[in-house]
């Protein structure tokens, strides 16, 4: 097995084992997830869970101070509460969960900081020359400072992909300490675009990296590359938060983004965090759904189990 | 060489029988649910074919397929929709054969009859083909108003319709819908009756080879009984055209379709008429200020 020799902050060597990752094995393991049926009041109870586990996100050239409000309306009550009601109160169910956290560029921030005022819900602000992670060190921190300033509370940093292809792992570590420090005690969230990293290998390599150098979250995609989000990919990252968890007590959270737009999907993703992780990983401060489409399904099929009718989900919001 | 049947010969007595499937998202796939009946001859009452009996859950896929196809459709140009039907109307003719052999052998019909039926259906296609880039002239309308506005209406597409075949199975009345379901821009889930699901087949491999963008009509079979209440419950599809019969079954319906505003739509007397496309458009008028 490879070693990689880093060198944290303080000096101190750091030993990084280059994990060699079962590919067929990985695809095999993911696939088994998606032959699962859940059905009935445990889907109900998988459905709350993933919207409460939602990062509703925007982050588009396009995006207006009008769009962002409109969003963090959508993230407080994801469906009108007296639309849901009665269907609720016939089941005796708790209210439809608010979404975890909205997620926006930097400028957006104080839009969303006003228009969630009070709610509990979190703001996540990508930073470090989102989506490319192509600039200098210096302005990735300030970009960071800023939405930290403005009032995020959290953070999701792209890697700098061309060090860690090229091999400059130690560049990789040391951008991803000087990020978590300009945080301060924002969340961060690392994302890997392994969309671009080419193997599970390299995955798994960055994760360890990541998690190493002080993410509480590592973070499958920025959304803007396919292949984003998959099964096989997360499951490896799973791993390697399992595998960190086992050596040293610590738990990093999961946050897979880009491409799950399905109920059935996300259902499948909290089976596998289920049975890798355990437990204490359902919920949203340890697991989170990178995405935008997956809400209106998500209310969709909630709808579904309610009144056995299938809904439209232009009913719930038009995005 | 007695006795040993030559290449010749044994390929003339393999016949691989079809395996009639669905149609959706212009895919051919089997029911989620696996089930299947058989369809048999109707002199003989013996094994026809099997066909497949859809589920709730095909329906809700073939929404879903419709659903995505439909924008594109609708942006089609009206001269392309037209084209496109027009096509459909060659490659029935193209099939003829096919469509008169399974009218004979699972309705019963006679060959003139089943000829008949198949010219009727070719006829409807070509004449809504027609109207394709003209309906719009015809229903849309410059309207008088007293005050400094030009008003004017417009038609649109209503989106995806569910139509659910008559019990006893018209061919040309269910072709004839569907060109007028479709014309406009509108996407289409298709139930077809028990007694007309092997039709599915001619029907599928016809549009298929049209040009039809992907999803824009969607062909079930299965029981009519067991999905017709879906057809009225499930809140993307946006009108019914209902050719059953059945009295009560259509009551049902509009009750159903009343909480999404489902417009329900059922037969008329003429075969094909600007009435029938009429009832899968939406009027929009538009009150445009001018100055004196």
């Amino acid at each position: 097995m490879r070693t990689i020799s880093l060198q944290k902050e303080n000096g101190f060597p750091l030993a990084i084992q280059a994990v060699s990752v079962d590919e067929v094995g990985a695809t095999e393991r993911a696939d088994f997830f998606t032959k699962r049926s859940v059905k009935k009041d445990s889907k109900l109870a998988a459905l709350y869970l993933a919207l409460s586990m939602c990062d509703l996100t925007t982050l588009e050239g396009s995006d207006t101070p009008g769009r962002v409000q409109q969003m963090c309306a959508k993230a407080r009550f994801p469906v009108p509460p007296d639309m849901i009601e009665p269907h609720l109160q016939k089941r005796n169910l708790p209210p439809i969960p608010a979404v975890a956290a909205v997620c926006v560029y930097p400028s957006m921030v104080p839009v969303a900081v006003k228009a969630l005022a009070g709610s509990g819900i979190g703001i996540a602000s990508v930073a470090t020359a989102f989506p490319s992670g192509q600039a200098p060190l210096e302005v990735k921190i300030e970009d960071t400072r800023f939405a930290v300033e403005k009032g995020a509370t959290e953070i999701d940093m792209v890697i700098n992909r061309g060090a860690f292809l090229s091999g400059r792992y130690q560049e990789v570590f040391d951008e991803i300490v000087e990020i978590k420090r300009a945080c301060g005690d924002a969340h961060l969230k690392v994302i890997l675009e392994t969309g671009e990293l080419g193997s599970y290998d390299r995955v798994r390599l960055a994760s360890d990296i990541a998690i190493e150098a002080g993410a509480d979250f590592i973070k499958t995609s920025t959304g803007k590359v396919t292949p984003a989000a998959t099964l096989p990919v997360t499951l490896v990252m799973l791993q390697a938060i399992a595998d960190h968890h086992r050596r040293t007590g610590k738990k990093v959270g999961m946050k897979p983004a880009g491409g799950i737009r399905t109920s059935k999907q996300a259902i499948q993703y909290l089976c596998m965090v289920k049975e890798t992780l355990g437990t204490d990983w359902m919920t949203a401060d340890l697991f989170r759904f990178g995405a935008s489409a997956l809400v209106n399904d998500l209310l969709k099929q909630i709808y579904k189990e309610l009144t056995g009718r299938y809904y439209y989900d232009k009913v719930f919001s038009i995005d | 060489m007695s006795g040993v049947n030559t290449l010749k010969e044994r390929t003339e007595n393999l016949k691989i029988a079809k395996t009639i499937k669905l149609f959706i998202g212009g895919e051919f796939p089997r029911t989620e649910s696996g089930r299947s009946v058989p369809v048999y001859l109707h002199k003989t009452k013996k094994l026809y074919a099997n066909v497949c009996v859809a589920s709730r859950k095909d329906l809700r896929n073939a929404v879903t397929a419709a659903q995505a196809a439909q924008k594109g459709w609708q942006s089609k140009s009206a001269y392309n929709r037209s084209q496109i039907i027009y096509r459909m109307a060659e490659m029935m003719e193209a099939k003829r054969e096919e469509f008169t052999e399974s009218l004979t052998a699972t309705l019963g019909l006679t060959p003139v009859q089943a000829n008949k039926s198949v010219d009727a259906a070719i006829e409807a296609l070509v004449y809504y083909a027609g109207f394709a880039d003209k309906y719009q002239q015809v229903l849309g309308a410059v309207n008088p108003v007293s005050g400094p506005h030009h008003n004017f209406t417009s038609t649109e597409a209503v989106g995806v319709v569910g139509l659910i075949a008559n019990e006893k199975f018209d061919l040309a009345a269910f072709v004839a819908q569907l060109a007028a379901i479709i014309v406009s821009g509108n996407a289409v889930v298709a139930l077809l009756s028990e007694n007309g699901s092997a039709l599915l087949a001619p029907l599928a491999e016809t549009l298929a080879t049209s040009d039809l963008s992907k999803g824009v009509v969607n062909l079930l079979s299965g029981s009519t009984e067991e999905l017709y209440k879906q057809f009225g419950l499930h809140m993307e599809l946006q009108s019914l055209s209902v050719q059953l019969s059945d009295s009560k079954k259509l009551t049902e319906l509009k009750v159903l379709a009343a909480d999404n505003m489902k417009r329900v739509v059922w037969p008329t007397e003429q075969p094909v008429s600007l009435e029938h496309l009429m009832g899968f458009v939406e009027f929009k008028t538009v009150w445009h200020p001018i100055g004196y």
